[in-house]
């Protein structure tokens, strides 16, 4: 089953929704980044839960005007309006008050949202009989879903998509340095306006989907797992549209393969096991490769530490240094030195009197810098600047 | 009228401002640190802790479902702090991506224990259900004094006014400390105040607040709460004492004016059907925010800014 809906086996409409999930979460992933690298992510959080009021409102008018009030793009419509005027609200309460961005983008969610749960509580009374399904804009449901309504959203998705390969260079200048983005004589304010226009963009074409409260989610979690994997900004956008794409399909697959498996909250939790595995497993900032780095580097100190001393005359007795010198075969299990073990000793000491003659001469002070008592000396200098080092070298015992 | 009252609206307005006023009490200072969200990723995440204490006790029960939320907002706290520290990530985003997933697990595991037969539902976590919080026993106004009728209260009244005497206390005995952890943390720390011990007590209180008033109200009230009343009273005054108190009034000017428009407003509309209580109150409390915002004489810093906090007396 699981594996029929992978391969989207399970029916044309299921494979419709999952296609059209998979084309939300790349666009989701794609725009959130910008967000994220501004360290704006919150923000679409107000614009998602500010959707709710026009959802209810583009209902009761297209119902008022005898129409189809479940009409998705009316419905998203009205989102789009009323998620724009909360993201006027929450630029308006930043810039005209002293209120900082957290408290006016807490302030704009909860208001528009309980204001869309009074309109929703108007509706169910008003017409109980057509009103049913309004609720799952909230957390989202596909069952049901008509091709339209897929297609619909794919092609938000995709709309977002190509606006976002239009905007990329201005909104990455933006999030990274706005003050050198206006000196290249960017309007800061139009920027930022493109990026959250993407945003809520994004936001209400995946009302349906995913539901106001989980969108958020797709913005979020996708940039924040893709920047494990990369230090350019330009491959976190598309790593980024790729584990939100890979959430979008993966939630949507797992969701059809049961009727009480939610599709939003799935797409959401595939997100976060994206996530998890980025934290784990990406080279660079991954928490394992920040292990293996950090235990590589323990090693060398003792193995260094332990030729010291061994060069010195003295027996080693660190377990984990006399470990690592054994198993690189210098030292035997007494702690003495073995033929390999003599010869790297006395080169560790030599490097060690090089180095401190180096750091004691005002010529060498830029590469005194680079001593941290790991890095061997030919590393750092030319042949003939150490022979010229060598020259100060006295007899064992002098310095 | 004054038996409709007692039966019908006491206790729910009662509990809505018991709820409003112990959420907006520690939301001052959230503000003030700008820590304005934590309330919306609390109310977020005691979800799938009460889906779970449901789940493992199989009954709708308080006691169980309120230890859960707590162990959910202990185990989001520890969550966003390691991802914070492992991945090197701005807590912003790290909240964002701990509360969006703890959340969706709670809606799945909610979706599951629904197709078990047994029933609970997003909407109600969501908005709560504030009307039905009704005092069957209170006949009239004498029922206050008849211990018969007392007994038949609803148990979150008891509830939400003790988290609001405990909140009250906390804040009022932990005062001075608060203040200089909040205005000068480097200053609160020379002066011997563990202001990180501060910060996690601050959060733990807002927790508790937040879980009982989520359990009686719902969670729109809760996240409004947190940062509407704080936020309107921050733009009128500059003095922490007096915001405080204009938090406290504007609080409960929400609670009551939200009950009550949602209740008897439609009537006067000519609807015969109560809107949602818990989306008014936070209406109302949006409404009071604009006002302030456009009107209230501190709506501007000093500075012109809006980025460092003012106060005209050191500690009052």
């Amino acid at each position: 089953m699981l594996w029929d809906a992978l391969t989207l086996q399970l029916g044309y409409n299921a494979t419709l929704v999952t296609l059209g999930a998979m084309m939300l979460g790349v666009g989701a992933g794609a725009t959130g980044t910008y967000l994220y690298l501004g360290k704006r992510a919150l923000v679409s959080d107000a614009i998602s839960h500010a959707t709710l009021p026009g959802v209810v409102l583009g209902f009761m008018l297209m119902v008022a005007l005898g129409g189809e009030g479940r009409f998705l793009p009316g419905l998203m419509l009205g989102a789009a309006l009323s998620a724009g005027l909360g993201l006027l609200a929450v630029t308006w309460l930043t810039t005209h008050t002293r209120l900082h961005e957290d408290a006016a983008i807490g302030a704009v969610l909860s208001v528009f949202f309980g204001f869309g749960v009074v309109l929703l509580t108007v509706v169910q009374v008003m017409d109980a009989g057509r009103q049913a399904g309004l609720e799952t804009f909230l957390l989202g449901a596909t069952a049901g879903m008509l091709r339209d309504e897929a297609l619909t959203i794919a092609l938000g998705g995709a709309a977002v998509l190509a606006l976002v390969r239009l905007l990329h260079r201005p909104m990455i200048l933006v999030a990274f340095d706005p003050e050198y983005a206006v000196g290249q004589g960017m309007r800061l304010a139009r920027v930022d306006l493109a990026m959250m226009g993407l945003a809520l963009a994004i936001t209400v074409t995946g009302l349906k989907v995913v539901g106001l409260v989980l969108i958020v989610a797709l913005l979020i979690i996708p940039p924040v797992a893709a920047r494990f994997w990369s230090e350019r900004a330009g491959n976190v956008v598309v790593i980024a549209g790729i584990i939100g794409g890979l959430a979008g399909y993966l939630g949507a697959a797992v969701s059809a393969t049961a009727p009480d498996l939610p599709t939003g909250p799935l797409i959401v939790l595939a997100a976060f096991a994206l996530f998890v595995l980025s934290l784990l497993v990406a080279p660079g900032r991954g928490v394992l490769a920040a292990s293996v780095r950090h235990m590589r580097f323990q090693r060398r100190v003792h193995l260094r530490q332990g030729l010291l001393a061994l060069g010195a005359g003295q027996p080693v007795y660190e377990p984990l240094t006399l470990r690592l010198m054994r198993r690189a075969g210098l030292a035997r299990a007494d702690g003495v030195a073995t033929e390999a073990g003599r010869a790297m000793a006395a080169r560790a000491r030599l490097d060690e009197r090089r180095w401190q003659i180096l750091r004691s001469d005002p010529a060498f002070e830029a590469a005194a810098a680079r001593y941290d008592g790991l890095t061997p000396l030919e590393e750092v200098l030319t042949g003939d600047q150490i022979a010229a080092l060598d020259r100060g070298l006295g007899p064992e015992g002098a310095v | 009228m004054g038996q409709d009252f007692v039966m019908l609206s006491l206790t729910p307005l009662l509990i809505g401002i018991a709820a409003a006023v112990a959420c907006a009490l520690p939301g001052n200072f959230l503000l003030l640190r700008r820590q304005a969200l934590i309330g919306d990723a609390i109310s977020h995440v005691v979800l799938p802790g009460i889906v779970a204490g449901f789940l493992v006790t199989g009954m709708v029960a308080t006691g169980p479902m309120m230890l859960g939320a707590a162990a959910a907002a202990l185990v989001a706290v520890i969550l966003i702090e390691t991802i914070r520290r492992l991945g090197r990530i701005e807590p912003g985003a790290a909240m964002g991506v701990v509360f969006t997933a703890m959340f969706a697990g709670g809606v799945l595991l909610l979706e599951q224990s629904a197709a078990s037969g047994v029933h609970l539902d997003v909407q109600h976590a969501l908005y709560g259900n504030l009307e039905s919080l009704i005092w069957l026993d209170g006949y009239g106004w004498g029922a206050l004094t008849d211990p018969a009728a007392l007994a038949g209260l609803p148990p979150e009244l008891g509830r939400m006014g003790a988290v609001l005497a405990f909140t009250a206390l906390f804040v009022a005995l932990l005062w001075r400390p608060f203040v200089m952890a909040t205005f000068d943390e480097g200053f609160a720390r020379a002066m011997g105040i563990p202001t990180a011990i501060l910060g996690l007590a601050l959060v733990a209180v807002a927790a508790v607040s937040a879980v009982a008033a989520f359990d009686a109200v719902g969670s729109i009230i809760v996240i409004a709460m947190f940062i509407c009343p704080p936020a309107s009273a921050r733009l009128m005054t500059d003095r922490l004492g007096r915001q405080v108190a204009w938090s406290v009034v504007f609080a409960t000017l929400s609670a009551v004016l939200g009950y009550v428009l949602a209740g008897y407003g439609p009537l006067w509309l000519g609807y015969d059907n109560a809107v949602s209580a818990a989306g008014m109150i936070a209406t109302v409390s949006g409404v009071i925010l604009g006002a302030a915002a456009l009107w209230g004489p501190q709506r501007q810093s000093v500075s012109g800014a809006g980025a460092t906090p003012q106060l005209s007396s050191p500690v009052e």
